[in-house]
């Protein structure tokens, strides 16, 4: 019992997926700044951040809905931890850890904190963020048709293994899949709809900054802000590393330029893109998107 | 220093109020904010949202259809919130002093804690008033 919460909590759930989300933050904000020709911010930047929100004083409108509106930002984070958990104990321990179908439910959890800020954005009252909410909720049906027929070709390609740490052995024993025509198609995919999924430049459409403020979060303050910020930090870290468990045989304490190289892949998509408006997102997803993910299905299918 | 000031002073995230000016000092505060000089170093970055501001960056003379929404958004800003005058009008009226349509300074209806003047200010200025005002609230400490 104690371990268990000692995982879900401190490793490798909440504390070190947090600790690693921020760095990989910091990141991400340094990098954007080296390909701007700047210096950037320090390394404590994105803590700071997160302390300084922490102190201030919540706001709560009065056209709010209270409880869902100090309810939503707990359900992102709680389901971010669970889904980390889940992710790095596969990891851990491949042969032991785990239990079947829990690929289904990482889907699912990985699903939750866009419903968290659809939730948080309509319970607020603003017609701002109700707007943000509306786009949100078009993105999320956009970018998940594609995500989990992606999901569906290394489910193909190991012959039915539903159990995350089952996939890596599989991968470990067979070569990875992203090796593959059928995985590689796929993986790309997966890439863009990551990109969705953590709100990031050409996709952040429901929190654009110039347009429609700060869309989704704009009547969120100090505490509240922070853990909507939080659960952000620590889904650039847990999406590479699911889609590394399915595609790219594992993740390893040694292989963590794999990691690097995926996040790089994200910086790069943010900093060289011109955010899209939401139908040129939704037919892009619709369109291309699913084409490529059922192609990559029917070469799994025929074995590729 | 404490965390708290520590946190507080090391990022602040800037909100921009126009309150009827020429925009000649909104468009040096964008020009502050590119990578030339680079505010984010020091954490400042612009915000959306007046919810989530530690700044809020007041620009032009203040006309009487805005008192009461600036008003508004001050009382909507979380606090702990400072409010920086930005520009000559925002600081005392500049060449409207005697105008029938600003009749009100900005300081007598929000608390400025730090006033920039110029016709605009340069982005060197603002940068050198946000120092004077970390080290003012260092000071209070």
């Amino acid at each position: 019992m104690i371990k268990l919460f000692f995982n879900f909590l401190i490793f490798p759930g909440f504390l070190f997926t947090a600790i690693a989300g921020l760095a990989a933050s910091w990141i991400d904000r340094k990098v954007t700044a080296r390909i701007q020709w700047r210096v950037g911010p320090p390394w404590y930047q994105p803590l700071i951040d997160l302390v300084k929100l922490s102190i201030k004083e919540i706001t709560v409108p009065r056209t709010a809905s209270k409880e869902l509106f100090f309810i939503s930002p707990m359900i992102g984070l709680s389901a971010v931890t669970l889904v980390s958990t889940l992710v790095w104990l596969a990891n851990i321990g491949p042969a032991s850890k785990g239990f079947s179908g829990d690929i289904i439910v990482a889907v699912y959890l990985l699903t939750l904190p866009a419903i968290a800020v659809i939730l948080g954005a309509s319970a607020s009252g603003n017609p701002l963020a109700s707007l943000g909410a509306s786009r949100e909720i078009k993105m999320v049906m956009a970018y998940e048709l594609p995500f989990i027929i992606s999901i569906i070709v290394p489910i193909i390609k190991s012959h039915g293994l539903l159990r995350l740490g089952d996939i890596i052995n599989y991968q470990a024993a067979n070569g990875p899949f992203i090796a593959s025509l059928s995985g590689a198609i796929a993986f790309i995919v997966m890439i863009f709809c990551m990109q969705a999924k953590l709100g990031l430049v050409p996709f952040d459409a429901s929190e654009a900054e110039t347009e429609i403020m700060a869309g989704t979060f704009i009547e969120y303050s100090g505490m509240l802000l922070a853990i909507f910020k939080l659960t952000k930090a620590m889904l650039i870290v847990v999406l590479p590393l699911f889609l590394i468990t399915l595609f790219w045989q594992g993740f390893g304490f040694l292989s963590l330029w794999k990691y690097l190289i995926l996040l790089v892949v994200i910086i790069l998509i943010r900093n060289t893109n011109p955010r899209v408006r939401i139908d040129q997102a939704v037919r892009f997803f619709w369109g291309k998107m699913t084409l490529l993910s059922i192609i990559a299905v029917l070469l799994a299918i025929k074995g590729m | 220093m404490s965390l708290r000031l520590k946190a507080l002073t090391k990022s602040i995230w800037v909100y921009h109020l126009s309150t009827g000016s020429c925009n000649n000092c909104d468009i040096e505060i964008i020009d502050m904010l590119t990578p030339r000089f680079d505010a984010e170093r020091f954490g400042i970055t612009l915000v959306g949202s007046v919810r989530h501001a530690d700044a809020i960056l007041v620009t032009g003379s203040l006309n009487l259809k805005a008192i009461p929404r600036i008003k508004q958004v001050y009382e909507q800003a979380a606090k702990p919130c400072v409010v920086i005058a930005i520009g000559v009008c925002a600081c005392g009226q500049g060449i409207f002093k005697n105008g029938p349509n600003c009749p009100n300074p900005v300081d007598s209806v929000l608390p400025v804690d730090i006033y920039v003047p110029g016709c605009p200010p340069k982005p060197e200025a603002m940068i050198a008033g946000i120092v004077k005002l970390i080290e003012k609230l260092k000071g209070k400490k």
